[in-house]
């Protein structure tokens, strides 16, 4: 130690350090630019959107004022109209779907990464992902023709059984099938067919994250094939399943091919959902563009905003929680 | 033998015909054990299982039948169905519990209902594509469906007269108007996403996100209002694609960008060492090792967009002639097709539009298979032909141009 303090101090080159900048060449600098300038028309376009959007829409805002979310009735021509009755029915529409496609996705998840044979299970993820590529408007026609007069018996068993038991399932003419066939719940559950691919997948595929060494501890510590599941599947994919219903959500909010195919439009705050009636904002949009003018097609354009404004939250919302739990902060070992 | 235990010494090596005898005596005791306990079998099918669901299946078929049926004179198929489906899970359920404990019961009723699930994915697509066929196919039979349009004739014409060329036409061309603005855009906004990586790099991503969750229809009504009542354009198939292309650059940008990250960095570093450009590197090392990928993400972005209706009716407006011009006069698509032929109250109309469902969802089927095909190499893998001339390349570099025959 002595003699090496005893030594000449080492010379510290400060002052001679060498300076790295990059120069990039011409050539590069293009490459950059062209990169950049790209990226910036993304965002050009979608502030473009926004902007429009809210532009667009102000006019409408500012002749109904806070009544724009809360008038039920669509009159640009006497000058009332709001969104409340497409907003209920867009929830209407959206809380069906998810009724069934929950389930039916959880269990379909489930069974691709936990149940299935190696044979098959390539082959599902396959099916899975094909169907979320087929067109809305082949589930809009496949709706119509197939599934909406096979639910028109479910809806009435439901109410005319239930209706005592549950006022909201009750209907006017209940003897009538035609009281049915345009009601917010056969459109929820068409659009439900629509998300159930999505929810399934980002399912299917935090499941088959779950680590493997828990899996096997679960099994040697005795448990059964459902007792693993749901002490280490579902524990550890608890955010993708959230994520997942989240993400179908929001496709099912946006849905119009298939709700414009299946319902009559109404403008009321409908509290039985197997009526016939129903209508939702994307439909709408579709239904009333071509003779809106001046502030009626402000009033669609603040409907859209509005719209966007869900979807935009849910997706955040599910997109946060997916890329946690794709990390795998949700496990505790 | 006898000695050896006398003099009290331990430990002698059994004799020969003893040790046979234990042996034997050994191996029959195994024998006869195996015999009483079969071996566990851990994947499979057993019997039992097959009992308990066919006992429970028919025990619920036949009360169902019995109750419903007197109970409920309004009956559906579907009605009976989902009833027989809740008392077939109760009874399997029961008939578990006669030979297993409440842990193993729960599973096997779980399995039942996962299963289930699983089967209604299934029979949900095929039920749909098979439907679209049965319905279909009637118009598919008469080949004047692919090369004539409805210009002249009504939507109550017969099945032999008429056709979708010009929702084909349509089609094709919205879709590679599309593909020109998004495919450019989306890859160079994912390279700078992944490459360039500038300051903005994160708001842009943060954007993308949030251009994923545009509803197609507002996406439509975004052109429509200022294409079309703003800027007074005529309706036209380029206004669709517009609003098509507002889809399609998030699900390419988000795939590319996905892909490019997949690419190693060894690569990049071993091109930078030897003194290229970052676009030298890019181009000739990103890129190409990325290919595969970004051809998956391209086909993606074509299969998502190209059964979207809400957008093409919106602004593409509709007609029944043929119009070869995207830019000018408006021009009807596949899906706007099937949408304008299922709400006409004719069969032939209807019948029309089931035919060029079945077009839009083969077209849909190809591209995606197309996509997993491409996409299912490993990014940097090389194709046979790839490997040839590489092999190619190397001959000419090694062999000097005199020694070449």
């Amino acid at each position: 130690m002595s003699t090496l303090t005893e030594g000449p101090p080492a010379p510290v080159p400060v002052r001679d350090r060498r300076v790295i900048k990059s120069r990039p060449t011409t050539s590069d600098r293009t490459f950059v630019a062209a990169a950049r300038s790209a990226a910036v028309s993304t965002l050009v376009i979608m502030g473009l959107i926004g902007v429009f959007l809210a532009i667009g829409a102000w006019p409408a805002i500012k002749q109904q004022g806070f009544s724009f979310v809360t008038e039920s009735q669509w009159l640009p021509e006497a000058g009332t109209f709001g969104i409340s009755s497409l907003l209920w029915g867009t929830i209407l529409v959206g809380l069906f779907a998810l009724i069934v496609a929950v389930p039916v996705s959880f269990g379909a998840a489930l069974f691709i990464s936990e149940y299935a044979p190696r044979s098959i299970k390539k082959a599902l993820v396959t099916i899975v992902d094909l169907m979320a590529a087929v067109p809305a408007v082949i589930y809009a026609i496949w709706a119509l023709f197939f599934l909406q007069e096979r639910l028109l018996s479910v809806a009435q068993w439901l109410s005319v059984h239930l209706s005592g038991l549950l006022p909201f399932l009750s209907v006017e003419v209940p003897d009538s099938p035609s009281s049915y066939t345009s009601s917010a719940f056969i459109a929820g559950v068409a659009v439900g067919f629509v998300v159930m691919p999505t929810m399934t997948s980002v399912m299917r595929e935090v499941f088959s994250q779950a680590p493997t060494g828990e899996r096997e501890g679960a099994i040697a510590l005795g448990a059964t094939r459902w007792g693993m599941i749901r002490s280490v599947v579902i524990p550890f994919g608890r955010a993708g399943i959230i994520g997942g219903i989240m993400l179908g959500l929001g496709r099912a909010l946006g849905e119009t091919i298939v709700v414009f195919a299946i319902i009559s439009p109404m403008f009321e705050f409908t509290t039985h959902p197997l009526e016939s009636g129903t209508n939702t904002i994307a439909a709408h949009i579709a239904i009333r563009y071509s003779e809106s003018s001046g502030v009626a097609l402000s009033g669609l354009l603040g409907a859209g905003l509005i719209l966007f404004l869900f979807t935009l939250v849910i997706n955040t919302f599910a997109g946060v929680v997916v890329s946690r739990s794709r990390s795998g902060a949700a496990t505790e070992i | 033998m006898t000695s050896t235990i006398d003099s009290g010494v331990a430990g002698p090596p059994p004799l020969k015909d003893d040790k046979l005898f234990a042996d034997q005596d050994f191996r029959t005791s195994r024998r006869t054990s195996a015999a009483e306990r079969p071996r566990v079998r851990t994947g499979g099918v057993s019997t039992e299982l097959v009992t308990h669901v066919a006992s429970a299946g028919l025990g619920a078929l036949a009360l169902v039948w019995l109750v419903y049926e007197r109970l409920v004179p309004v009956t559906g198929t579907i009605g009976f169905w989902l009833v027989w489906y809740a008392v077939f899970i109760v009874m399997l359920a029961a008939v578990s519990a006669t030979t297993l404990d409440r842990m193993a019961v729960t599973d096997r009723v779980v399995g039942a209902l996962v299963t289930t699930a699983g089967m209604v994915m299934v029979s949900a697509l095929a039920g749909i594509v098979v439907f679209t066929f049965v319905r279909g196919k009637g118009a598919l039979s008469h080949s004047n469906f692919f090369h004539e349009t409805m210009a002249y004739y009504g939507p109550d014409a017969g099945l032999d007269k008429g056709g979708i060329y010009a929702a084909m036409v349509g089609t094709f061309e919205m879709v590679a108007i599309s593909m020109v603005i998004s495919v450019p855009l989306g890859i160079a906004t994912a390279v700078y996403l992944s490459e360039v990586r500038g300051r903005i790099a994160r708001v842009v991503r943060v954007v993308v996100e949030a251009m994923t969750a545009v509803p197609t229809i507002v996406a439509g009504l975004f052109i429509y209002s200022m294409l079309i009542i703003e800027l007074g354009q005529e309706r036209s198939g380029f206004a669709a694609s517009l609003a098509l292309s507002v889809s399609m650059i998030p699900v390419v940008t988000t795939t590319a960008e996905v892909v490019l990250r997949l690419v190693p960095n060894g690569l990049r570093e071993a091109s930078l060492a030897l003194g290229t450009t970052q676009w030298q590197t890019v181009r000739r090392v990103v890129l190409p090792t990325a290919r595969p990928g970004l051809v998956t993400a391209v086909l993606l972005g074509v299969a998502r967009i190209i059964g979207e209706t809400s957008p093409v009716l919106l602004v593409a407006g509709s007609t029944n002639e043929l119009n070869y011009d995207p830019f000018h006069g408006p021009q009807i698509s596949l899906p706007l097709f099937v949408f304008t032929g299922m709400r006409q109250p004719l069969d032939v109309a209807i019948s029309r539009a089931f035919g060029a469902g079945i077009v839009l969802l083969t077209l849909v089927v190809i591209f995606f298979a197309l996509a997993r095909i491409i996409g299912g190499r490993a990014p940097g893998h090389t194709s046979r032909r790839q490997q040839r001339r590489f092999a190619r390349n190397a001959r000419a570099l090694t062999t000097t141009p005199g020694e070449q025959p």
